[in-house]
Protein backbone atom coordinates (compact mmCIF):
# COMPACT_ATOMS: atom_id res chain seq x y z
CA UNK A 1 0.00 0.00 0.00
CA UNK A 2 1.46 3.55 -0.69
CA UNK A 3 0.35 6.01 1.52
CA UNK A 4 3.77 8.85 0.06
CA UNK A 5 0.76 11.62 0.86
CA UNK A 6 0.84 11.19 4.84
CA UNK A 7 5.10 11.49 4.57
CA UNK A 8 6.32 14.54 2.81
CA UNK A 9 9.84 13.23 3.86
CA UNK A 10 10.18 9.60 2.61
CA UNK A 11 10.07 7.31 5.58
CA UNK A 12 13.16 5.85 7.68
CA UNK A 13 13.48 1.74 7.35
CA UNK A 14 12.54 1.72 10.66
CA UNK A 15 9.31 4.01 10.46
CA UNK A 16 8.47 1.79 7.04
CA UNK A 17 8.64 -1.12 9.88
CA UNK A 18 6.09 0.64 12.67
CA UNK A 19 3.69 1.82 9.72
CA UNK A 20 3.90 -1.60 8.41
CA UNK A 21 2.98 -3.23 11.92
CA UNK A 22 0.34 -0.25 12.71
CA UNK A 23 -1.94 -0.93 9.76
CA UNK A 24 -1.78 -4.74 10.06
CA UNK A 25 -2.82 -4.55 13.09
CA UNK A 26 -5.24 -1.59 12.14
CA UNK A 27 -6.75 -4.08 9.62
CA UNK A 28 -7.58 -6.33 12.90
CA UNK A 29 -9.04 -3.59 14.73
CA UNK A 30 -6.51 -3.62 16.97
CA UNK A 31 -4.81 -0.16 16.93
CA UNK A 32 -7.15 2.15 19.48
CA UNK A 33 -5.91 5.63 18.61
CA UNK A 34 -6.58 7.25 21.24
CA UNK A 35 -4.58 4.79 23.56
CA UNK A 36 -1.66 5.87 21.93
CA UNK A 37 -2.17 9.52 22.12
CA UNK A 38 -3.21 8.95 25.56
CA UNK A 39 0.24 7.13 26.64
CA UNK A 40 2.46 9.54 24.67
CA UNK A 41 0.89 12.61 25.96
CA UNK A 42 0.95 10.93 29.48
CA UNK A 43 4.72 10.60 29.83
CA UNK A 44 5.49 13.20 27.10
CA UNK A 45 4.18 16.15 29.53
CA UNK A 46 2.47 14.81 32.81
CA UNK A 47 4.89 12.27 33.88
CA UNK A 48 8.40 12.80 34.31
CA UNK A 49 11.26 13.85 37.45
CA UNK A 50 8.95 16.74 38.40
CA UNK A 51 7.28 14.51 40.47
CA UNK A 52 10.20 12.79 42.03
CA UNK A 53 11.12 16.25 42.88
CA UNK A 54 8.27 17.13 45.11
CA UNK A 55 8.81 13.66 46.63
CA UNK A 56 12.07 14.27 47.64
CA UNK A 57 11.67 18.15 48.62
CA UNK A 58 8.76 17.07 50.92
CA UNK A 59 11.16 14.43 52.25
CA UNK A 60 13.53 17.28 53.53
CA UNK A 61 11.14 19.33 54.98
CA UNK A 62 8.90 17.13 56.73
CA UNK A 63 10.56 14.75 58.84
CA UNK A 64 7.36 12.58 59.33
CA UNK A 65 6.96 12.76 55.94
CA UNK A 66 11.17 11.32 55.52
CA UNK A 67 10.13 8.48 57.63
CA UNK A 68 6.63 7.33 56.40
CA UNK A 69 9.14 7.30 52.75
CA UNK A 70 12.01 5.69 54.08
CA UNK A 71 9.85 2.39 55.49
CA UNK A 72 10.60 -0.44 53.87
CA UNK A 73 7.79 -0.09 51.07
CA UNK A 74 7.80 3.68 49.58
CA UNK A 75 4.79 3.09 47.78
CA UNK A 76 2.40 4.48 50.38
CA UNK A 77 3.97 7.79 50.99
CA UNK A 78 4.64 8.56 47.23
CA UNK A 79 0.92 7.80 46.81
CA UNK A 80 0.16 10.49 49.03
CA UNK A 81 1.31 12.46 46.79
CA UNK A 82 -0.86 11.18 44.46
CA UNK A 83 2.05 9.59 42.23
CA UNK A 84 1.46 5.82 41.31
CA UNK A 85 0.75 3.51 38.51
CA UNK A 86 2.58 1.71 35.71
CA UNK A 87 5.83 0.72 36.40
CA UNK A 88 5.67 1.96 40.25
CA UNK A 89 3.68 -0.81 41.94
CA UNK A 90 6.62 -1.30 44.67
CA UNK A 91 8.53 1.77 44.69
CA UNK A 92 11.75 1.97 47.06
CA UNK A 93 13.28 4.99 48.23
CA UNK A 94 16.77 4.64 49.14
CA UNK A 95 18.62 7.48 51.33
CA UNK A 96 21.78 9.19 50.93
CA UNK A 97 24.15 9.73 53.78
CA UNK A 98 27.59 11.14 54.48
CA UNK A 99 28.15 7.33 54.61
CA UNK A 100 26.55 6.08 51.95
CA UNK A 101 26.11 7.29 48.29
CA UNK A 102 23.19 5.47 45.72
CA UNK A 103 22.73 4.39 42.50
CA UNK A 104 20.25 2.67 40.34
CA UNK A 105 20.85 0.48 37.07
CA UNK A 106 18.77 -2.05 35.82
CA UNK A 107 21.59 -4.55 34.12
CA UNK A 108 18.94 -6.90 32.14
CA UNK A 109 16.77 -4.07 30.25
CA UNK A 110 15.26 -0.55 31.46
CA UNK A 111 13.49 -0.91 34.67
CA UNK A 112 12.75 2.47 36.20
CA UNK A 113 10.36 4.16 38.46
CA UNK A 114 7.72 5.82 36.20
CA UNK A 115 5.79 7.50 38.20
CA UNK A 116 8.25 9.72 39.72
CA UNK A 117 10.79 9.94 36.72
CA UNK A 118 9.22 9.06 33.48
CA UNK A 119 10.32 7.43 31.05
CA UNK A 120 14.39 6.78 30.98
CA UNK A 121 16.87 8.83 29.08
CA UNK A 122 18.34 6.71 26.12
CA UNK A 123 21.90 6.90 28.39
CA UNK A 124 20.20 4.32 31.45
CA UNK A 125 18.92 1.96 28.48
CA UNK A 126 22.52 1.76 27.18
CA UNK A 127 24.91 -0.74 26.83
CA UNK A 128 28.10 1.11 28.63
CA UNK A 129 25.29 2.19 31.64
CA UNK A 130 24.28 -1.04 31.85
CA UNK A 131 27.16 -3.54 31.93
CA UNK A 132 29.79 -0.72 33.71
CA UNK A 133 27.64 0.62 36.76
CA UNK A 134 27.76 -2.53 38.65
CA UNK A 135 31.32 -3.25 37.53
CA UNK A 136 33.10 -0.11 37.91
CA UNK A 137 30.84 2.40 39.70
CA UNK A 138 33.48 4.98 41.00
CA UNK A 139 35.30 4.97 37.82
CA UNK A 140 31.86 5.52 35.74
CA UNK A 141 29.89 7.70 38.04
CA UNK A 142 33.30 9.96 38.07
CA UNK A 143 33.72 9.78 34.02
CA UNK A 144 29.41 11.28 34.51
CA UNK A 145 30.91 14.05 36.57
CA UNK A 146 29.88 12.67 39.66
CA UNK A 147 32.24 12.38 42.39
CA UNK A 148 32.09 10.42 45.50
CA UNK A 149 34.26 10.86 48.36
CA UNK A 150 36.75 7.73 49.00
CA UNK A 151 34.95 7.41 52.43
CA UNK A 152 31.69 7.38 50.95
CA UNK A 153 30.31 3.94 50.11
CA UNK A 154 28.71 3.31 46.62
CA UNK A 155 25.76 1.16 46.96
CA UNK A 156 24.51 0.06 43.73
CA UNK A 157 20.91 -1.21 43.23
CA UNK A 158 20.29 -3.46 40.12
CA UNK A 159 16.58 -3.63 39.55
CA UNK A 160 16.07 -7.28 38.43
CA UNK A 161 12.53 -7.62 39.77
CA UNK A 162 9.57 -5.92 40.78
CA UNK A 163 10.74 -3.46 42.94
CA UNK A 164 11.79 0.34 41.05
CA UNK A 165 14.39 2.42 42.82
CA UNK A 166 14.28 6.34 44.02
CA UNK A 167 17.41 7.68 45.62
CA UNK A 168 17.03 10.65 48.37
CA UNK A 169 19.36 12.75 47.97
CA UNK A 170 21.12 14.97 50.68
CA UNK A 171 19.97 18.31 51.27
CA UNK A 172 22.20 20.95 50.10
CA UNK A 173 24.20 22.87 52.53
CA UNK A 174 22.68 26.50 52.88
CA UNK A 175 19.30 26.12 51.73
CA UNK A 176 17.86 26.32 55.12
CA UNK A 177 15.29 29.29 54.26
CA UNK A 178 14.04 28.05 51.05
CA UNK A 179 10.24 26.75 50.72
CA UNK A 180 9.21 23.30 49.55
CA UNK A 181 8.90 24.46 46.09
CA UNK A 182 11.79 26.48 45.76
CA UNK A 183 14.00 22.82 46.96
CA UNK A 184 11.98 20.73 44.40
CA UNK A 185 13.38 23.09 41.88
CA UNK A 186 16.77 22.56 42.75
CA UNK A 187 16.24 18.41 42.36
CA UNK A 188 17.89 16.87 39.36
CA UNK A 189 16.49 13.70 37.60
CA UNK A 190 20.18 12.57 37.78
CA UNK A 191 20.37 12.88 41.53
CA UNK A 192 17.58 10.97 41.72
CA UNK A 193 19.19 7.98 39.94
CA UNK A 194 22.21 8.65 41.83
CA UNK A 195 24.65 9.72 38.80
CA UNK A 196 24.34 13.32 40.12
CA UNK A 197 25.70 14.53 43.99
CA UNK A 198 23.30 18.08 44.74
CA UNK B 1 19.19 -17.01 28.96
CA UNK B 2 22.90 -15.54 28.77
CA UNK B 3 21.88 -13.48 25.79
CA UNK B 4 23.34 -10.10 24.60
CA UNK B 5 20.65 -7.96 26.93
CA UNK B 6 22.48 -9.92 30.14
CA UNK B 7 25.19 -6.61 30.11
CA UNK B 8 26.44 -6.41 34.11
CA UNK B 9 29.86 -6.73 34.09
CA UNK B 10 30.57 -7.26 30.93
CA UNK B 11 32.98 -4.97 29.30
CA UNK B 12 34.43 -2.99 25.94
CA UNK B 13 31.18 -0.76 25.63
CA UNK B 14 33.42 2.30 26.18
CA UNK B 15 31.80 5.87 27.72
CA UNK B 16 28.49 6.82 28.35
CA UNK B 17 27.46 9.38 26.21
CA UNK B 18 24.65 11.57 27.90
CA UNK B 19 22.32 13.51 25.59
CA UNK B 20 22.41 16.76 26.44
CA UNK B 21 18.38 18.32 26.86
CA UNK B 22 16.98 15.24 25.28
CA UNK B 23 13.24 14.95 24.54
CA UNK B 24 11.15 11.81 26.04
CA UNK B 25 10.59 10.95 21.99
CA UNK B 26 12.91 12.00 19.53
CA UNK B 27 10.48 10.89 16.74
CA UNK B 28 7.07 10.48 16.15
CA UNK B 29 7.29 6.90 15.62
CA UNK B 30 8.81 6.17 19.03
CA UNK B 31 5.78 7.36 20.47
CA UNK B 32 3.78 5.67 18.13
CA UNK B 33 5.62 2.19 19.29
CA UNK B 34 5.68 3.06 22.73
CA UNK B 35 1.74 3.05 22.19
CA UNK B 36 1.83 0.18 19.97
CA UNK B 37 3.83 -2.33 22.69
CA UNK B 38 0.29 -1.95 24.82
CA UNK B 39 -2.19 -2.51 22.89
CA UNK B 40 -0.08 -5.83 21.26
CA UNK B 41 0.57 -7.09 24.54
CA UNK B 42 -3.03 -6.78 25.77
CA UNK B 43 -3.91 -8.52 22.33
CA UNK B 44 -1.77 -11.63 22.88
CA UNK B 45 -2.27 -11.81 25.97
CA UNK B 46 1.40 -11.36 26.74
CA UNK B 47 2.64 -10.29 29.96
CA UNK B 48 6.27 -7.92 30.71
CA UNK B 49 8.11 -11.17 30.71
CA UNK B 50 6.93 -12.94 27.80
CA UNK B 51 7.53 -8.94 25.95
CA UNK B 52 11.25 -9.18 27.41
CA UNK B 53 11.74 -12.49 25.93
CA UNK B 54 10.83 -11.07 22.95
CA UNK B 55 13.52 -8.89 22.35
CA UNK B 56 15.76 -10.75 24.52
CA UNK B 57 15.66 -13.38 21.16
CA UNK B 58 16.97 -10.41 19.21
CA UNK B 59 19.47 -11.24 16.80
CA UNK B 60 22.39 -10.25 18.87
CA UNK B 61 24.13 -8.05 16.55
CA UNK B 62 20.91 -6.24 15.65
CA UNK B 63 20.30 -5.56 19.65
CA UNK B 64 23.15 -3.42 19.66
CA UNK B 65 23.08 -1.62 16.55
CA UNK B 66 19.87 -0.46 17.24
CA UNK B 67 17.74 2.25 18.98
CA UNK B 68 15.61 1.12 22.72
CA UNK B 69 12.32 1.97 20.68
CA UNK B 70 13.23 -0.39 17.52
CA UNK B 71 13.53 -3.15 20.36
CA UNK B 72 10.40 -2.75 21.40
CA UNK B 73 9.27 -2.42 17.51
CA UNK B 74 10.76 -5.93 17.18
CA UNK B 75 9.74 -7.57 20.14
CA UNK B 76 6.02 -6.67 19.32
CA UNK B 77 5.97 -7.68 16.28
CA UNK B 78 7.55 -10.89 17.36
CA UNK B 79 4.75 -11.54 19.59
CA UNK B 80 2.11 -10.66 17.07
CA UNK B 81 3.62 -12.60 14.48
CA UNK B 82 3.78 -15.45 17.37
CA UNK B 83 0.69 -14.98 18.60
CA UNK B 84 -0.87 -15.68 14.51
CA UNK B 85 -2.04 -11.96 14.59
CA UNK B 86 -0.53 -10.80 11.51
CA UNK B 87 1.56 -12.48 9.53
CA UNK B 88 5.26 -12.31 8.84
CA UNK B 89 5.56 -12.34 5.00
CA UNK B 90 2.59 -9.13 5.26
CA UNK B 91 5.15 -7.60 7.75
CA UNK B 92 8.31 -8.02 5.20
CA UNK B 93 6.21 -7.05 2.13
CA UNK B 94 4.69 -3.86 3.46
CA UNK B 95 8.00 -2.35 4.99
CA UNK B 96 11.23 -3.79 2.60
CA UNK B 97 12.30 -6.22 5.57
CA UNK B 98 11.40 -6.39 9.02
CA UNK B 99 13.92 -8.84 11.51
CA UNK B 100 12.07 -10.33 14.00
CA UNK B 101 13.64 -12.27 16.82
CA UNK B 102 14.78 -15.68 16.76
CA UNK B 103 12.36 -18.55 17.96
CA UNK B 104 12.03 -19.56 21.42
CA UNK B 105 13.85 -22.17 22.48
CA UNK B 106 12.64 -25.97 22.22
CA UNK B 107 12.93 -26.29 26.25
CA UNK B 108 13.51 -23.09 27.72
CA UNK B 109 12.36 -23.67 31.56
CA UNK B 110 14.42 -26.72 33.33
CA UNK B 111 12.40 -28.63 35.53
CA UNK B 112 14.15 -26.05 38.86
CA UNK B 113 13.15 -23.06 37.53
CA UNK B 114 9.56 -24.36 36.72
CA UNK B 115 8.64 -25.99 40.11
CA UNK B 116 5.55 -24.63 41.32
CA UNK B 117 5.98 -21.48 43.47
CA UNK B 118 5.45 -21.53 47.55
CA UNK B 119 4.46 -18.24 48.71
CA UNK B 120 5.83 -18.38 52.38
CA UNK B 121 9.46 -16.63 52.25
CA UNK B 122 12.16 -19.87 53.13
CA UNK B 123 14.86 -17.05 54.00
CA UNK B 124 14.88 -14.27 56.32
CA UNK B 125 16.43 -10.89 56.97
CA UNK B 126 20.32 -11.45 57.48
CA UNK B 127 20.02 -15.02 55.76
CA UNK B 128 23.22 -15.99 53.72
CA UNK B 129 22.47 -17.12 50.44
CA UNK B 130 24.37 -18.63 47.21
CA UNK B 131 23.10 -17.48 44.14
CA UNK B 132 22.75 -21.33 41.62
CA UNK B 133 24.96 -21.94 38.94
CA UNK B 134 21.39 -22.10 36.42
CA UNK B 135 21.54 -21.55 32.70
CA UNK B 136 18.19 -21.42 31.39
CA UNK B 137 17.46 -22.04 27.64
CA UNK B 138 14.79 -19.26 28.27
CA UNK B 139 13.44 -15.78 30.24
CA UNK B 140 15.16 -15.39 33.68
CA UNK B 141 15.49 -12.26 35.73
CA UNK B 142 18.79 -14.07 37.05
CA UNK B 143 21.98 -11.98 35.50
CA UNK B 144 24.61 -14.06 35.04
CA UNK B 145 27.35 -12.06 36.87
CA UNK B 146 25.87 -12.96 40.23
CA UNK B 147 25.68 -16.41 39.86
CA UNK B 148 27.45 -19.04 42.54
CA UNK B 149 27.76 -15.61 44.45
CA UNK B 150 27.12 -15.24 48.52
CA UNK B 151 25.19 -12.52 49.41
CA UNK B 152 22.91 -11.35 52.15
CA UNK B 153 19.66 -11.09 52.18
CA UNK B 154 18.93 -7.22 53.04
CA UNK B 155 14.80 -7.28 52.61
CA UNK B 156 12.16 -9.80 51.88
CA UNK B 157 9.25 -8.81 49.83
CA UNK B 158 6.43 -9.86 48.95
CA UNK B 159 5.24 -12.13 46.50
CA UNK B 160 5.66 -11.77 43.19
CA UNK B 161 4.56 -13.57 39.77
CA UNK B 162 7.73 -15.65 38.95
CA UNK B 163 8.94 -14.92 35.34
CA UNK B 164 10.32 -17.77 34.16
CA UNK B 165 6.76 -19.35 34.75
CA UNK B 166 5.01 -16.45 33.29
CA UNK B 167 6.81 -15.97 30.23
CA UNK B 168 6.61 -19.97 29.38
CA UNK B 169 3.81 -21.29 31.03
CA UNK B 170 1.61 -18.42 30.74
CA UNK B 171 0.77 -19.06 34.15
CA UNK B 172 1.10 -16.25 37.17
CA UNK B 173 2.36 -18.15 40.49
CA UNK B 174 3.94 -15.57 43.04
CA UNK B 175 7.26 -16.56 45.33
CA UNK B 176 9.09 -14.29 47.40
CA UNK B 177 11.86 -12.08 45.93
CA UNK B 178 15.02 -10.86 47.92
CA UNK B 179 17.22 -7.85 48.24
CA UNK B 180 20.44 -9.57 48.16
CA UNK B 181 23.57 -7.56 48.93
CA UNK B 182 27.30 -8.65 47.57
CA UNK B 183 30.29 -6.84 48.24
CA UNK B 184 32.42 -5.70 45.04
CA UNK B 185 35.14 -8.35 46.07
CA UNK B 186 32.46 -11.10 46.42
CA UNK B 187 31.56 -10.13 42.74
CA UNK B 188 34.34 -9.21 41.12
CA UNK B 189 37.24 -10.52 42.79
CA UNK B 190 40.33 -7.80 43.33
CA UNK B 191 39.34 -5.53 40.81
CA UNK B 192 36.45 -4.39 43.32
CA UNK B 193 38.48 -4.54 46.17
CA UNK B 194 36.63 -1.32 47.94
CA UNK B 195 33.98 -0.68 50.36
CA UNK B 196 31.67 -0.62 47.74
CA UNK B 197 28.94 -2.96 47.15
CA UNK B 198 25.83 -4.12 45.16
CA UNK B 199 22.21 -4.56 46.07
CA UNK B 200 20.03 -6.73 43.39
CA UNK B 201 16.74 -8.41 43.76
CA UNK B 202 16.12 -12.37 43.30
CA UNK B 203 13.14 -14.64 43.16
CA UNK B 204 13.25 -17.64 45.53
CA UNK B 205 14.12 -20.29 43.46
CA UNK B 206 17.32 -18.41 42.30
CA UNK B 207 19.25 -18.88 46.18
CA UNK B 208 20.51 -21.60 48.20
CA UNK B 209 21.35 -21.37 51.62
CA UNK B 210 24.71 -20.63 52.52
CA UNK B 211 25.24 -22.61 56.08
Amino acid sequence: MSDGHHHPEPMSDVERRVHALETLLAEKGLVNEEFIDDMVQAYAQDIGPMNGARVVAKAWVDPAYRERLLAEDSTPAIGELGFGGAEGAHMIVVANTPEVHNVVVCTLCSCYPWPVLGLPPSWYKSPPYRSRMVREPRVLLAEMGCEVPDDVEIRVWDSSAEARYLVLPERPAGTEGLSEDELAALVSRDSMIGVARL
Amino acid sequence: MDGVHDLGGKIGYGPVVVEADEPVFHEAWEGRVFGLVGLVTIATNAGTPAFRHAIERMDPQHYLESSYYEHWLTGSATLAVEAGLIDADELEARSGGFPLSRPLARHPVPSHLAAPAAPEPRFGLGSRVRVRNDHPMGHTRCPDYVRDRVGDVVRVDPGEPVPEIEAHLGRIEREPTYCVRFSMAELWGDDGGTGDSLCIDLYERYLEEVS
